[in-house]
């Protein structure tokens, strides 16, 4: 191994570079140089995104801990690309006078939570899948309880803290099962080893529930509607897609390689999860008032018409998820977007306080308008192929039953989706939100989320590169 | 690829659209007039040099015109076999409409920027004939049936919005729901055509589809179903399509009513472009229709020869100058259906082929003319009834003389470009069948008697007081009509029969006297009688307007066509079908949605103590949910 093989670690490599800038930043920076801060953490951050997109070297490292490959890299690509949007979104957040002093500490902790992602997909075997994890979690936490003058966003980061460590034990448990059954904590290793006999299962379903934890899968799901509402706007759209993507992610690499021997159990599970998830989040949307609450329900369901993409076997079934989240998370980050701007502005989170809305902001209303639409999945923003394509790769394996409850549901969320753009265009308000005037990150972050939601929809050679790739895992 | 550029022929206009609609609202409404007048300028200049190019260089071959596919990309693939293309199809017929389009928009165009000056929404005007231009560009560049369908219904849009475009108007949108629904209620037909005509042809290709030799041709009739083969039904349905956007009896309703629009709007799309869509579209199809479904070609005739008879009579009783104008295009509409519908395949036997295209033309530049003629003279009386013109000759000298140019070319007195046009139709009709031939002939005594009449109405007549003393249109007004006027004066001479023949071979005509001498006789009658009537003022029209009693009194209230529909959708429809349905739909249908509804709400209420903030509560429902997935599981593997 010499020094160069390290380069099959640049993302990693490089967003610990931009962590450590962060830190000298946060040391030279004078104390009123520090919102200089801001621009400067973005900068480095769109570059990181970009230097990623370039072709990387693949492979494996450290006796097989750490391996990379196209598809990884693409999965990483899409993580840089959600926490850049973020990051733009926070801006104006970052320059309140509360926060002002905190900004490098903001992107630090961010920037880490993204380090952990990576190598938890990276991971080569359980001991970097849970080293992964918990470097993605525990900063998160931090920052969920970043606005510590807020009491709710301490109870958010308690809260976290508390349901995640009593999650990560569980996993725990299950890696430790499964490596009593085979000896080994190296994927490949034990892959061959798994033959289904009950401690294994046991090993597995553990393991299973930490991840569906992180993606907030019912019955695991409880803590998130809480941790949402009280986090600041920018750390719940964070929590909403970036984190729950990578979970995605690293499930649907080790259900096809570790535990494919196990399939009989993985799609039973998968199944009923899938269905309880996207009943329960969708009957817990409708009644949402609060739009923070209202999307993580929304989000929850999202994550039960995922796993019909994850039933839906190798092959189409990655393809769809890979893609979906994709688009998933320009969708949901548009939203919080305007969900952001507005909060920041005026306070006002509920639906109601959006009566009106489009006369005054009709482009915050357009941009929301747009992100509903394809969060709901209606043609011809990309939601709508998103959610064509999972459903797709369900039938294909024969769960024909499941995808009529998953339409049964879809319908329910485009009622819902509907009611906030029918309070934004239709309801009358006498006291609308003024208008309100963005400021450059967040119109730029904006722009990034239509552009998305529109150009993904249609280019069809994005789906074809996913494919490909999904093909040689 | 040397027809490479034309792409950008409709994409230029598309560019203005995009650039003034979103922009529109920041600039000066002049510079987004400018604009689109900029951007329709260079699409002409390149549609121009590719009829050059194509007539007169790299397009015949072998002596026959040959269709070159400019530009293709590959849209939708379904299937292996099937995929939509969108591209640029170059033939005499879509090189021809590339120049009439381009040329007729440019003038509209130039004519606005005085004719709407001023007016709000100006920029939103010049967007919305960016779009139409686009959209009607891209319809006869088509290479297949389904590209065509997409620009034909973006046709209708574009129009519905340039009808519409007084918005605050009622009797406005009325006209453009009116113009939509019509129109779409046609294009259902022409789907199901296009669908059945694929099906049986197995490609949506106009290359493949119009190869005489081509499989489509010679061996796709398909099973006989009520007396027709599949194929000729398929071109029935499609007909319908053409019928409904160029206002064919019955589907004729909606374009009297179009004229709502602003006058510019009605001269280009509802005189020179978007209503001749349908002719274009048998052009189009035009050896499918003749060599494998003669029976939908008899149709078409008869249709044609119909409406042009029936809108004539129409044009001659009413008093508004647009719909007047409206009338007269529906009826030389009829005539190029007419010349299709009698037209034979190949050499001398397309004569009508080539005389509906002629006409095409021809018509396409003096009703154009006729239209703008009319823009100004509603400008300057701020009034669109004959009655409340007169004597408008001394005020106003340039629309005067190119009205006049206009007035002589559509009766057809020779030189102008209407004789020559519709002498061949005549001659072709003549050679099809007498009955044809006497329908159209009386046409054309009608056609030059109510357009004299129109003429003498305004220019002539008495001098009516007027709120103030009109006066001529400006510059950016009248230059168009004066191109215009030049057009229509010398169009008629252009060799059609070399250049747009149904086979892309030239042939020779022969000039019949015994046709030709006649229809100018009838069509110098006609202005005769108009003279008489109406260039002093007389009280003969009222007196016979009497003799004919109720004759004339349908004839004035449009055969009570309008009055038809209403007692069919209002009365058999809705009472019959809709209500029925409404009943249905309002508490059965709702019902059970509403009760999924209730029930849907009923169950989240209960659930909602799931969500009570403690965390204990959380942590044990995670822990419970483990266990009873492992056991459920765990027992299920053990069975």
């Amino acid at each position: 191994m010499n020094i160069e093989s390290f380069l099959i670690m640049r993302h990693e490599l490089m967003l610990t570079l931009a962590a450590v800038l962060m830190l000298i930043a946060e040391l030279s920076f004078g104390k009123s140089e520090k919102s200089r801060i801001i621009p400067l953490a973005i900068f480095i951050f769109g570059a990181v995104t970009a230097v990623g997109f370039l072709p990387a070297p693949t492979g494996s490292l450290f006796g097989g801990m750490y391996q990379t490959s196209a598809l990884i890299i693409l999965m990483k690509n899409i993580l840089n690309l959600g926490v850049f949007i973020v990051c733009l979104q926070s801006a104006s957040w970052l320059k309140l006078p509360v926060n002002q002093d905190k900004g490098s500490e903001y992107f630090l902790l961010m920037i880490s939570t993204l380090i952990g992602m990576n190598f938890m997909i990276s991971a080569g075997d359980f001991l970097m899948f849970y080293l992964g994890l918990e470097l993605a979690t525990i900063p998160l936490t931090a920052l969920a309880a970043y606005e510590t003058y807020k009491m709710k966003s301490a109870e958010s980061g308690i809260k976290l803290i508390l349901s995640a460590s009593l999650s990560s034990g569980i996993t725990l448990f299950g890696i430790s099962m499964i490596y009593g059954t085979t000896g080994s904590i190296y994927f490949n290793e034990v892959a061959p080893l798994i033959t289904g006999d009950n401690l294994q299962v046991l090993g597995f379903l553990f393991f299973f529930t930490g991840l569906a934890f992180k993606i907030s899968i019912v019955p695991f799901h409880l803590w998130t509607a809480d941790v949402y509402e009280g986090a600041p706007v920018n750390i719940t759209s964070y929590l909403s897609v970036v984190s729950k993507a990578a979970a995605l992610f690293i499930l649907i690499i080790l259900m096809f390689t570790v535990f494919n021997a196990l399939e009989v159990v993985a799609t039973k599970v998968v199944y009923v999860t899938a269905i309880l998830t996207m009943t329960v989040g969708n009957l817990f949307a409708i009644r949402q008032q609060n739009l923070k609450r209202f999307l993580a329900f929304s989000s929850i369901a999202q994550a039960g018409f995922i796993f019909l993409g994850v039933i839906g076997g190798p092959g189409l079934g990655i393809t769809s998820v890979i893609y979906f989240i994709l688009i998933y998370v320009f969708s949901n980050l548009g939203a919080f977007g305007v969900i952001a701007v507005i909060s920041g502005k005026t306070g006002k989170e509920n639906i109601p306080d959006y009566n009106g809305l489009y006369l005054t902001n009709p482009k915050l209303s357009l941009v929301m308008m747009l992100s509903l639409f394809s969060l709901a999945g209606i043609p011809p923003v990309a939601g709508f192929f998103g959610k064509f394509f999972l459903f797709a790769a369900a039938a294909q394996q024969g769960y024909y039953i499941l995808v009529l409850i998953a339409v049964a549901n879809a319908v329910i969320s485009l009622y819902y989706y509907l009611l906030v753009v029918k309070a934004m265009f239709i309801n009358k308000s006498e006291q609308p939100i003024e208008p309100i005037h963005s400021d450059g990150f967040a119109r730029v972050g904006m722009v990034l989320c239509v552009l998305g939601m529109v150009v993904i929809g249609f280019a069809s050679i994005i789906f074809d590169y996913i494919e490909t790739l999904s093909r040689q895992l | 690829m040397e027809f490479g550029y034309t792409i950008w022929i409709a994409l230029i206009p598309f560019l203005a659209f995009l650039i003034t609609g979103l922009a529109g609202h920041r600039m000066k409404p002049m510079v987004s007039g400018l604009i689109g007048t900029v951007g329709i300028g260079i699409a002409t200049l390149l549609s121009y040099v590719a009829a050059h190019q194509y007539f007169f260089g790299v397009g015949k071959v072998d002596g026959v015109y040959q269709k070159i596919i400019g530009y293709k990309m590959e849209w939708l693939r379904f299937s292996e076999t099937l995929a939509i293309d969108m591209g640029v199809l170059l033939d005499p017929i879509s090189v021809m409409m590339l120049v009439v389009i381009t040329t007729v928009s440019l003038m509209v165009h130039i004519y606005s920027l005085g004719y709407m000056a001023g007016e709000k929404g100006f920029a939103r005007f010049y967007a919305f004939l960016g779009l139409f231009s686009f959209s009607m560009l891209g319809l006869v560049v088509a290479t297949n049936i389904f590209q065509m369908y997409i620009f034909w219904e973006l046709v209708g849009v574009s129009s519905y919005l340039l009808i519409g475009f007084y918005y605050n108007k009622p009797s406005a949108v009325a006209a453009s729901k009116k113009a939509f629904i019509v129109t779409r209620f046609a294009d259902f037909g022409f789907l199901v055509g296009i669908l059945l005509l694929s099906y049986i042809t197995g490609t949506f290709d106009f290359v493949l589809l119009t190869d005489p030799e081509g499989a489509a041709i010679t061996q796709g009739s398909g099973i006989a179903f009520m007396g027709l083969s599949v194929m000729t039904w398929s071109l029935i349905l499609v007909f319908m399509g053409g019928a409904g956007k160029s206002a064919m009896f019955p589907l004729h309703i909606w374009l009297p009513d179009a004229m709502e629009g602003p006058t510019p709007v009605s001269a280009l799309i509802h005189a020179a472009t978007m209503v001749v869509a349908g002719v274009f579209l048998v052009a189009r199809l035009f050896p499918v229709f003749a060599l494998s479904a003669p029976a939908g070609l008899e149709i078409v005739a008869i249709m044609g020869a119909f409406t042009s008879l029936f809108a004539a009579v129409i044009a001659c009783t009413q008093n508004d100058i647009k719909r007047i104008l409206a009338y007269s295009t529906m009826s030389q509409i009829g005539y190029m259906m007419l010349a299709l519908g009698v037209s034979g395949y190949g050499g001398a036997d397309g004569l009508g082929y080539m005389a509906s295209m002629f006409h095409l033309f021809t018509h396409a530049m003096f009703k154009a003319l006729l239209f703008l003629g009319a823009g100004a003279i509603i400008h300057a009386v701020h009034s669109n009834f004959i009655s409340d013109m007169g004597g408008l000759r001394k005020y106003m000298p340039v629309t005067h003389i190119t009205f006049l140019i206009a007035c002589l070319a559509i009766a057809g007195i020779p030189p102008f470009a209407g004789f020559f046009s519709k002498d061949e139709i005549l001659v072709a009709a003549y050679q099809n069948h007498m009955l044809y031939f006497l329908v159209e002939y009386i046409v054309a005594g009608l056609t030059a008697f109510y357009m004299f009449r129109l003429y003498y109405g305004v220019f002539w007549g008495k001098e009516k007081t007027y709120e103030h003393a009109p006066h001529e249109a400006p510059a950016s007004m009248t230059i168009p009509l004066i191109i215009l006027a030049i057009g229509s004066a010398t169009t008629g001479f252009i060799p059609f029969q070399k250049l747009v023949t149904s086979d892309g071979m030239a042939f020779d005509i022969h000039f019949h006297w015994n046709i030709a001498l006649p229809s100018i006789g009838i069509a110098i009658a006609g202005i005769l009688l108009a003279t008489a009537f109406y260039r002093k003022g007389s009280d003969m029209p009222d007196k016979i307007a009497a003799g004919l009693g109720g004759l004339y009194r349908a004839a004035y209230r449009k055969f009570y066509i309008d009055e038809v529909y209403q007692f069919i959708t209002k009365k058999i429809i809705f009472n019959l079908i809709s209500r029925p349905i409404a009943w249905f739909d309002r508490q059965i249908v709702d019902g059970s949605m509403n009760g999924i509804a209730y029930i849907t709400n009923m169950v989240s209420a209960g659930m909602k103590d799931l969500q009570s903030g403690q965390l204990q509560q959380y942590a044990f429902v995670l822990v419970s949910g483990v266990l009873i997935l492992v056991l459920s599981l765990v027992y299920l593997m053990n069975n």
